[in-house]
């Protein structure tokens, strides 16, 4: 990844115009042509230095839903559990944390009502309390990392 | 960039689209993002291509395209990055017990710096689990994340409230969340 690799993702985290030749518009930007531009993100994205291009959704707004769960896993069992917890397709992340509190997962589910219903078969395939943590507001962030 | 800068000291004109009721999205818009949700095509009129193929024009795209961003449906349109193999190796998830009536100010602040990637109030889970507000801070290592989290206490005035810091230990799973719309909507 070079100067040029860094500016692009720089440039194209806070969003990417919705126009007839949009590569074109970013690539003026940037001071390359649209053939560099469309290259080099093509590499970027082979290479695995980004994980996608395009849009994320706003579940909530599309009739789905997110959330925060967490659970109180003996260290002795956490790999088991973890192989279980993570077999549900519901499943978007899930990170071993350090706390009492250690296994730290996001729900995704295409409607509200199955969130529960993910919980309630998480709980009893595992034999383990989930303990939800629902967004209730959202502080507006940037999200972007700078490289 | 200085670590400290503050984007927004008052409620941003995003967060209040994020509060805003749901608007309607209709079938057609439910089929371009299904089109597109895996990434743009790579060539130079992408939304073209898309609109070939959902049999609209790529006018009509370009604009429900631009009605789904203002809305905030599509809340982001981008680049998505590795951010462990970029160097940002050190995560924490911090949560806080705040005071109910100062969630929302000490919210806005905390989101506002640079290091800070999510930021969100859930409810607490008591007798197990008091804290009440939750911010992601991404760094480069263990003890960046901690001089974040040191930086954020003294401008924010977090002083004296009690948090835990939980540093990831390991990830299994990280995928998106899959949009799966058929022709047919919900």
């Amino acid at each position: 990844m070079d100067a040029v690799d860094r500016d692009i993702i720089n440039n194209l985290q806070g969003g990417f115009p919705v126009c007839e030749r949009p590569y074109a518009e970013v690539a003026a930007r940037l001071g390359l042509s649209e053939d560099e531009l469309i290259a080099r993100l093509e590499t970027l994205l082979t290479q695995g230095t980004l994980t996608r291009f395009g849009p994320m959704y706003h579940a909530e707004r599309l009739g789905g839903a997110l959330t925060l769960a967490a659970m109180k896993i003996p260290p002795a069992e956490f790999d088991r559990v973890a192989e279980i917890v993570n077999g549900f397709p519901e499943v978007a992340h899930n990170y071993a944390r350090d706390h009492v509190l250690n296994m730290w997962f996001v729900l995704a589910t295409e409607t509200p009502e199955r969130i529960g219903e993910a919980i309630a078969a998480i709980e009893k395939a595992t034999g383990f309390p989930v303990y939800n943590m629902p967004k209730l507001e959202e502080f507006f962030v940037g999200l972007r990392f700078n490289v | 960039m200085n670590p400290g800068l503050h984007k927004n000291p008052i409620p941003s004109k995003e967060s209040e689209i994020v509060e805003r009721r749901r608007p309607p999205v209709d079938d057609s818009d439910r089929r371009l993002l299904a089109a597109i949700q895996h990434g743009l095509p790579f060539v130079s009129r992408p939304y073209a291509g898309i609109a070939a193929q959902l049999q609209l024009s790529e006018a009509e795209v370009i604009e429900r395209l631009a009605h789904l961003k203002d809305s905030g449906v599509i809340r982001r349109f981008g680049v998505v990055v590795r951010h462990h193999e970029l160097g940002y190796a050190a995560n924490a998830m911090v949560v806080w017990d705040v005071p109910d009536e100062q969630v929302k100010a000490l919210g806005h602040c905390i989101a506002g710096f640079d290091f800070i990637t999510l930021c969100y109030r859930r409810p607490r889970r008591l007798p197990q689990w008091r804290y009440n507000l939750y911010c992601m801070i991404h760094g480069q290592s263990r003890d960046e994340v901690l001089a974040h989290l040191d930086w954020m206490v003294n401008q924010c005035g977090l002083q004296g409230l009690p948090y835990e810091a939980l540093f990831s230990r390991r990830r299994f799973k990280q995928r998106g969340a899959v949009y799966s719309a058929g022709s047919d909507g919900r």
